[in-house]
């Protein structure tokens, strides 16, 4: 099987640098590495997912292709890494979900903005898609539309949460306790600064031998982006029911402020991430994932562009449908959260505060 | 103008650069830092290119005070003295000290050259004092100075080997190389020539080792065949060093024949025992500390027959030290050891039993001089002595592994070559391995190539520059 020839070398790899550790001032992974001398497969998939990807190690290595050695370790970590995703995800009959990604997440996104079109047009009549109310609410009920909502994010946040577990528990952690608060705290530091996709300090290669921020900027713009969106939901949600201020909300006020400065790092984060992955030296990628890689980025793009355009033709006959297209957007991406390279995250952040407690406790 | 000169193509530059490695770029930037044009020719292709730089990770330089890398002082009286314990005298002082001294503006140089550094490497505690370790290894330093000097303006050319200098007295007219597959000729205000040693080049280390040579393992890339450094001799430079000497360590015999570099040496000879093809020891695995004796190890090896040995030992030292490329060989007994390995099973459970026999086990402790030793053996085993009677049974094979050559060219203090019948050359410099002889004629001490490479590197480019008008 694929995956298993993946382990296999991401093995050979470790056994090359452990005997070498040239690379170890230059990310978190090298460190790891040193405090083990044979190497599991879950200590391989740990490795891997603490692996940002920044290809500094290739660039630098003296046994990287065309040697004989062959040593690429960013490659060969994100193909262990990808296999990981689907040996992680629940329930186990939706694990095929990461074997055509691409494909799968754009089925369920188009089944979810048909199924909200329909949705509109059979529980109301067909004109409230294009009346140009500016109300939301009158398109889709709000408790309906928390329902549903509330829902999915329930289903995707078990769904993640037993994938973590399984995570957890491969990487030889599960006789720990996860929540150490100062490895928690310094892999949030961790991670909210992208620490170890730095190249060791002059930034991540991507097309050729010279380094670039320029992911970093990117992935920044889209991950805060993200969060901000996020917060601006919740404090849509809080308003409603705690201070019994239902939507519309006016441009100054907290959800469109936090939505509106959401939306435009999703709208420009993950087309600069797309670009350098497009501009990337295929060498230094799972080429096999890139449906994957694109499906989610480009999620987040057209829910972040999809709420802005919701937001500026509100008062429009364009509101029906854009609230169909936006609502549709969401709730896909939320449903397939626990599918998508969403979790990309998610365990990377497992495997920073694994590597802090290393750090900490020892192995 | 020659004959045949016509179809050849004609370059000008200020100063040309031969070869690609740490010492050649340092000429090659500091030159271009003083106004000089400068075009660098590399013999090996880009992946290749550097020669042993690639498979260095640290350099050595005296520093007053201790920095962020750096866990303390390193004098340049200290740095002498080490220098010259290692070489045993094998030096020329004057030249060494004004290398120490330079070496101290050396790490500020190298910084703003683009060069990273990092605290020493993990298992290396014993040079973090000393030595300035490169963030993400020598090819990472290695890449940082073609960065630089591309974005000074450097000419650089790859798979452009040079095959002849237009020598005449001590006068350098031109070089011609072939680039592109293109001969070309190039004329040069000043020649600086960083090249290498020659110990890829089996056919000449064989002039001095004979036949088995051919089983020698080199740890470097195989375009270190010294080419240039022959030209040079041929054509009447100073040869310094003895031309019969490499720096040899006993590396993997499974190691490939080139450029396996650092991930095949072994650490684990004072651990255990080491007997050759007819299952015999042949010298004091314990005689002193493991980073004193690793270097003596290769020449021991290229004397046995063959030129192979194996280290053996037993499960209680399998996770003592650095773990390495290639799994030890394992058995549950010394018998099936000695098959695996197609040794006599007879003759290495005679030695090993006799070896067991004769120990004084008293409390191994491998950071200090033991009282675990053998009694009544020949050879010896002084220190760290332990039975080997735990199975599994472990055994590494091991041939010499060639690190580099002593042979060079004579220098002056501001890197000019010397010519055979005395005086310096007019336009001709040299720097790093290719000189190296000049202050290591002998031994070695880790980091201290790049030294070399570096300080005589930034010297022969400044010179060169200077030479050149600039």
């Amino acid at each position: 099987m694929q995956a298993t020839s993946h382990i296999t070398e991401a093995e050979r790899l470790m056994t090359i640098c452990n005997s070498c550790r040239y690379c170890e001032g230059l990310c978190a992974v090298f460190p790891a590495m040193e405090m083990r001398r044979a190497f599991s497969s879950g200590d391989l998939n740990y490795l891997a997912n603490l692996c940002h990807g920044c290809g500094a190690c290739y660039v630098d290595c003296q046994f990287a292709p065309p040697h004989e050695f062959d040593v690429n370790v960013p490659k060969v970590l994100a193909q262990v890494r990808n296999d990981s995703y689907r040996s992680y995800a629940w329930p186990a009959f939706l694990q095929p979900m990461f074997d055509r990604n691409g494909l799968a997440i754009a089925l369920v996104t188009a089944l979810s903005i048909a199924a909200f079109i329909l949705g509109f047009a059979l529980w109301h009549e067909p004109g409230v898609l294009f009346a140009e109310t500016g109300n939301f609410y009158r398109v889709m009920p709000h408790t309906t539309m928390v329902t549903i909502f509330g829902a999915a994010a329930l289903f995707a946040l078990f769904a993640l949460t037993m994938g973590y577990r399984a995570f957890w528990k491969d990487i030889g952690a599960s006789g720990r306790s996860a929540n150490d608060a100062p490895s928690l705290w310094q892999a949030m530091k961790d991670a909210g600064s992208l620490r170890y996709l730095d190249g060791g300090g002059v930034g991540c290669y991507n097309e050729n031998e010279r380094p670039t921020d320029n992911r970093r900027i990117y992935h920044h713009l889209t991950f805060y982006g993200f969060l901000l969106c996020f917060a601006a939901t919740t404090s849509g949600t809080l308003l409603h029911y705690f201070m019994d201020m239902p939507a519309p909300y006016a441009w100054y006020q907290l959800p469109k402020l936090l939505g509106t400065a959401g939306g435009i790092g999703l709208a420009i984060g993950p087309i600069g991430l797309l670009k350098a992955k497009f501009a990337r030296d295929p060498d230094l990628v799972d080429t096999s994932r890139l449906g994957m890689d694109t499906a989610f980025t480009v999620m987040l793009f057209l829910t972040g562009v999809s709420g802005l355009l919701l937001m500026l033709l509100r008062v429009t006959p364009a509101m029906g449908l854009l609230l169909a297209l936006h609502l549709g957007f969401v709730f896909a991406l939320f449903l397939t959260l626990p599918y998508s390279k969403f979790v990309h995250g998610l365990y990377r952040f497992g495997a920073l505060v694994h590597y802090a407690m290393e750090r900490r406790f020892g192995i | 103008m020659r004959e045949g000169d016509q179809a050849r193509e004609r370059k000008e530059v200020d100063v040309l650069v031969v070869g690609g490695g740490n010492a050649a770029l340092c000429a090659a930037i500091a030159a271009r830092w003083e106004g000089a044009s400068v075009m660098v020719l590399e013999k090996a292709p880009k992946f290749y290119r550097g020669g042993n730089t690639r498979h260095t990770r640290n350099m050595r330089c005296a520093h007053d005070e201790a920095t962020d890398f750096l866990t303390g002082p390193y004098t340049e009286d200290e740095f002498w003295e080490d220098l010259s314990r290692v070489t045993q005298g094998h030096t020329d002082e004057a030249l060494a000290k004004h290398m120490i001294a330079e070496s101290k503006a050396m790490l500020g140089w190298i910084t703003r050259q683009g060069v990273r550094f990092q605290p020493s490497l993990g298992g290396t505690l014993s040079l973090g004092r000393t030595n300035s370790f490169f963030l993400g290894g020598g090819r990472a330093m290695l890449n940082a100075l073609y960065l630089t000097a591309e974005k000074l303006g450097v000419e650089i050319h790859y798979e452009a080997p040079v095959t002849d200098f237009d020598l005449v007295g001590g006068h350098c007219r031109s070089a011609t190389a072939r680039i592109f597959d293109q001969e070309v000729v190039v004329e040069a205000k000043s020649y600086v020539v960083a090249a290498g040693g020659f110990e890829a080049n089996i056919d000449w280390l064989k002039e001095y080792w004979g036949e088995p040579a051919d089983n020698f393992l080199i740890r470097g890339t195989p375009y270190n065949r010294g080419d240039i450094l022959r030209l040079l001799l041929d054509k009447g430079v100073q040869p310094v060093g003895d031309p019969t000497q490499c720096h040899a360590v006993a590396i993997d015999a499974r190691a490939p024949k080139f450029d396996g570099g650092i991930i095949t040496r072994l650490d684990c000879v004072v651990f255990g025992i080491v007997v050759n093809k007819n299952a015999e020891r042949f010298y004091d695995e314990g005689e002193d500390f493991w980073p004193k004796r690793y270097a003596i190890w290769g020449r021991l090896v290229a004397a046995q027959p063959d030129q192979i040995a194996y280290i053996i030992f037993d499960a209680r030292s399998i996770e003592m030290f650095m773990p390495s490329l290639y799994p030890p060989i394992q058995a549950e007994s010394i018998g099936e050891l000695a098959q695996k390995l197609e040794l006599s099973p007879e003759a290495l459970s005679d030695t090993v039993n006799g070896f067991n026999a004769s120990v004084h086990e008293g409390t191994f402790d491998h950071t200090v001089f033991d009282d675990c030793h053998t009694e009544g053996l020949t050879p010896p085993k002084s220190h760290w002595a332990r039975r080997i009677e735990a199975p599994p049974f472990y055994a590494y094979p091991v041939r010499p592994g060639i690190t580099f050559t002593y042979l060079g060219t004579r220098i002056d203090r501001h890197s000019r070559m010397q010519m055979a019948k005395g005086g310096g050359a007019e336009n001709l410099f040299a720097a790093g391995e290719i000189m190296a002889g000049n202050v290591l004629g002998q031994g070695y001490a880790a980091g201290v190539g790049m030294t070399i490479g570096s300080v005589f590197g930034r010297i022969a480019g400044e010179e060169a520059a200077r030479h050149a008008g600039h």
